[in-house]
């Protein structure tokens, strides 16, 4: 029998009982409309998870420091199987950029530095400023922040966390949480207004330019001029100490360029307020501040690590530690393992989306076999109402087998009969599960909102679910379809003529 | 045993031989007791003949025509028809035998009732993949044949026996057979309208030279259109003769 009138047939079929066909598909239809609506529901609960998660910057950066900073300079006692230790300068910057799946390279930029708004008289407010690359407009802190982000690469523009708005306001600490908004009030007193950046410009003393211009290799010249690191009292740390008192120790003499530190002051528009630290990442202590990274990097701030250049001078500058952004937070490891192969230190947080990847997988199986009984008690629908038709047609199905059907070709008939339910079936339940999930979520999102929290979108129904749940509604009716098709087909007709 | 019995059946089949059972047997279970409906029926049907098969009900003749109908199998014995041997067919071939060759009309009409008259002429056009177009052709003609090609948007319950039966009729030429193949068909019908039925049924015998089997146990009505009256009984052959059918209109 050619595939029309197989379709037709079976539609005229369909449509002689018509009540109880569309009970039964509407039955196929609520069944995939679970299965739609929780798997929707799952599917937009691990996309959220992971989209948090990827923003936080947590799993897709890999931080490169110096082996060199680690090692108290002696390089000939490592026998190591990888490979030399290399300052974190340009050219190391230059060689992870070109890596495969490295996104962006950018120093960790922290330096401290003063802040006051521009308009007061009042004594500025002391702070660390962190640099941010273009790519950050993307991480979560912008989801649902005050003013724009940065206009340029190098606009002299700040955006700060709403915290310190506060600060720079003179108004009390937020008790109920530190990242809470400012109010539109607040906010309008800080957008577009200008804020007065105070900081200490690193100048070299050598000869010529910014960077310390070290001819000799190290070792070769010992000197001992002592580092001019007047006013940096706030970047000495403890660990600078310990190396000092280890570089004397070794009597390692190297020769130490010095600088002189130039008070410099900046004037910032502030565009931009955030209630969270962007590209939050491995960055440890509390950052306020934000300039762009580009920017940043041309002010030759002086930074927390920029003694030990002093003690330990290279010819080119080098950073204190490189931040490595990862398209994939997957091929982590493997930059992470180029990286060390190339005489970095490395470090990067363990994947943490493949456990979650897990957890998901298996919250949307368990949603899924729950949502599946619907769809199976409805199959038993399915069973039934074609059962039912046969012993309806048993007089018509032996007409037909007198006029040549052959059971194949009456079994194709019970057979498009229940495909035609599930696709009807399955259409009917992707529409209804998408309102269901639709619902669910706008509800969900409305009680967010009403306790002053940011509405999320926890509900995806992407194309491959919608193929699937009118695949799987199909099938299942096939399935169901199966038993009272070969009923119907092993039908003899010589006693189902006979049929009164 | 059998098969050279069946072999013997083929080479006895002429060229005019159209239907041919050899020691047809049927049974049935019946609890632990076995009903021979058909009991080695041996019998032959030229081309073009018109034969009457009578006899009692329970004398197994409506069994005779499903199994020369290729809707149910013989237990034994062979039925070859138009060259082919019924029992060497697969269920598929058995299907397209039926499709293609024989042409049946019952008793109580057996029209789909959900379906239109044309739709149920077209019906068997569809199993035989005859395209749309010679389908509409053919089922006109076939309806116009037998007078009712005015009604074809009508619904068999908005129709008499007669009319029931003639768009059976129908609807058994549509796939153009060889052998027509009737079961009662005159039984639920009064006798004019009956006799409406064997004259259309002669005609097709004659002009479209269809081999026509017809069962019956009213032996007047036979006995005035068949070649040959076959008697059964018990699933047994009793008795054939050849009758002479009384001529149509002149003769009267």
């Amino acid at each position: 029998m050619r595939t029309y009138d197989l379709l037709e047939l079976a539609g005229r079929n369909l449509r002689e009982a018509g009540l109880r066909n569309s009970l039964t598909t509407l039955g196929i239809g609520v069944g995939v409309a679970s299965l739609v609506a929780m798997l929707s529901l799952g599917i937009g609960l691990q996309k959220l998870a992971t989209r948090q998660l990827g923003r936080s910057g947590l799993f897709d950066t890999v931080v490169v420091t110096s082996r060199q900073d680690s090692r108290g300079g002696r390089f000939t006692q490592s026998v190591s199987t990888t490979a030399q230790p290399k300052p974190l300068d340009d050219a190391a910057r230059q060689s992870f950029e070109k890596m495969p799946n490295v996104a962006e390279v950018y120093p960790n930029f922290s330096a401290v530095g003063e802040v006051r708004l521009d308009s007061s008289k009042e004594e500025g407010h002391f702070t660390v400023v962190g640099g941010l690359p273009g790519s950050a407009r993307e991480s979560e802190s912008f989801d649902d922040f005050q003013g724009t982000f940065f206009s340029g690469r190098e606009a002299q523009e700040v955006i700060i966390l709403a915290d310190f708005g506060r600060e720079l306001l003179g108004l009390p600490p937020e008790p109920r949480s530190s990242e809470q908004k400012l109010t539109t009030d607040q906010a309008n007193q800080l957008l577009g207004k200008y804020v007065v950046l105070r900081y200490h410009e690193r100048e070299s003393n050598q000869s010529s330019g910014v960077k310390p211009a070290v001819a000799s290799p190290a070792g070769s010249t010992p000197a001992a001029s002592k580092p001019a690191a007047a006013k940096t009292s706030a970047e000495q740390d403890t660990k600078q100490d310990t190396k000092n008192a280890e570089q004397s120790e070794d009597a390692q003499a190297e020769s130490m360029p010095s600088f002189n530190l130039l008070p410099r002051q900046l004037k910032l528009k502030v565009v931009g307020i955030v209630t969270s630290e962007p590209n939050r990442g491995l960055r440890q202590g509390r950052t306020p501040v934000f300039l762009p990274i580009v920017l940043a990097e041309s002010l030759n701030m002086i930074q927390a690590g920029d003694l030990r250049n002093i003690l330990r001078p290279t010819q080119n500058k080098t950073y204190i530690a490189l931040i490595v952004r990862v398209a994939k937070s997957k091929a982590v490891p493997q930059v992470e393992e180029e990286i060390k192969k190339q005489g970095f230190g490395a470090f990067s947080i363990v994947d943490a989306s493949a456990g979650l990847r897990k957890f998901f997988w298996f919250l949307d199986m368990f949603l899924g076999i729950f949502s599946s009984m619907a769809l199976a008690v409805a199959s038993l629908g399915i069973v039934n109402t074609l059962v039912m038709a046969i012993l309806e047609r048993r007089r018509e199905i032996g007409i037909m087998k007198a006029l040549g059907a052959s059971d194949g070709d009456v079994k194709r008939i019970f057979f498009v009969e229940a495909g035609s339910m599930g696709i009807l079936g399955g259409a009917l339940g992707v529409g209804l599960g998408w309102t269901i999930g639709r619902v669910i979520n706008l509800a969900t999102n409305f009680y967010l909102r009403q306790q002053d929290f940011r509405p999320e979108n926890f509900w995806v129904v992407p194309w491959w679910l919608v193929a699937f749940a009118l695949g799987f509604s199909v099938f299942v009716s096939l399935v169901a379809g199966l038993y009272p098709a070969s009923r119907a087909a092993k039908l003899d007709p010589v006693q189902a003529l006979r049929h009164e | 045993m059998e098969t050279l019995e069946i072999s013997k059946a083929a080479a006895n089949g002429t060229e005019s031989e159209s239907v041919r059972t050899v020691s047809v047997v049927r049974h049935y279970k019946l609890g632990r007791s076995i009903i021979p409906a058909v009991d080695g029926v041996s019998l032959a049907a030229g081309r073009g003949e018109f034969i009457a098969l009578l006899g009692a009900s329970g004398s197994g003749k409506s069994t005779l025509l499903s199994l020369i109908a290729g809707l149910d199998r013989p237990n034994s014995g062979a039925i070859v028809v138009e060259g082919q041997n019924l029992a060497t067919l697969t269920s598929h071939e058995l299907a397209q035998y039926r499709r293609h060759t024989v042409g049946m009309v019952f008793q109580s009409f057996n029209l789909v009732p959900t379906m239109t008259l044309y739709e149920n002429v077209e019906l068997p056009m569809r199993f035989a993949e005859v395209r749309r177009r010679e389908r509409r052709a053919r089922a006109q003609e076939a309806l116009e044949r037998v007078g009712l090609s005015d009604r074809m948007k009508h619904r068999p319950s908005e129709m008499s026996g007669g009319e029931q039966q003639r768009a059976a009729l129908a609807r058994a030429l549509v796939n153009r057979p060889k052998i027509l193949l009737a079961d009662e068909p005159t039984g639920n019908l009064d006798s004019k309208t009956g006799t409406e039925i064997m004259d259309l049924i002669r005609e097709l015998n004659r002009t479209l030279g269809m081999t026509v089997i017809m069962v019956t146990h009213e032996r007047p009505l036979a006995e005035r259109y068949v070649s040959r009256l076959v008697f059964l009984g018990d699933g047994k052959l009793l008795s054939e003769s050849v009758n002479k059918p009384v001529q149509t209109g002149v003769a009267q």
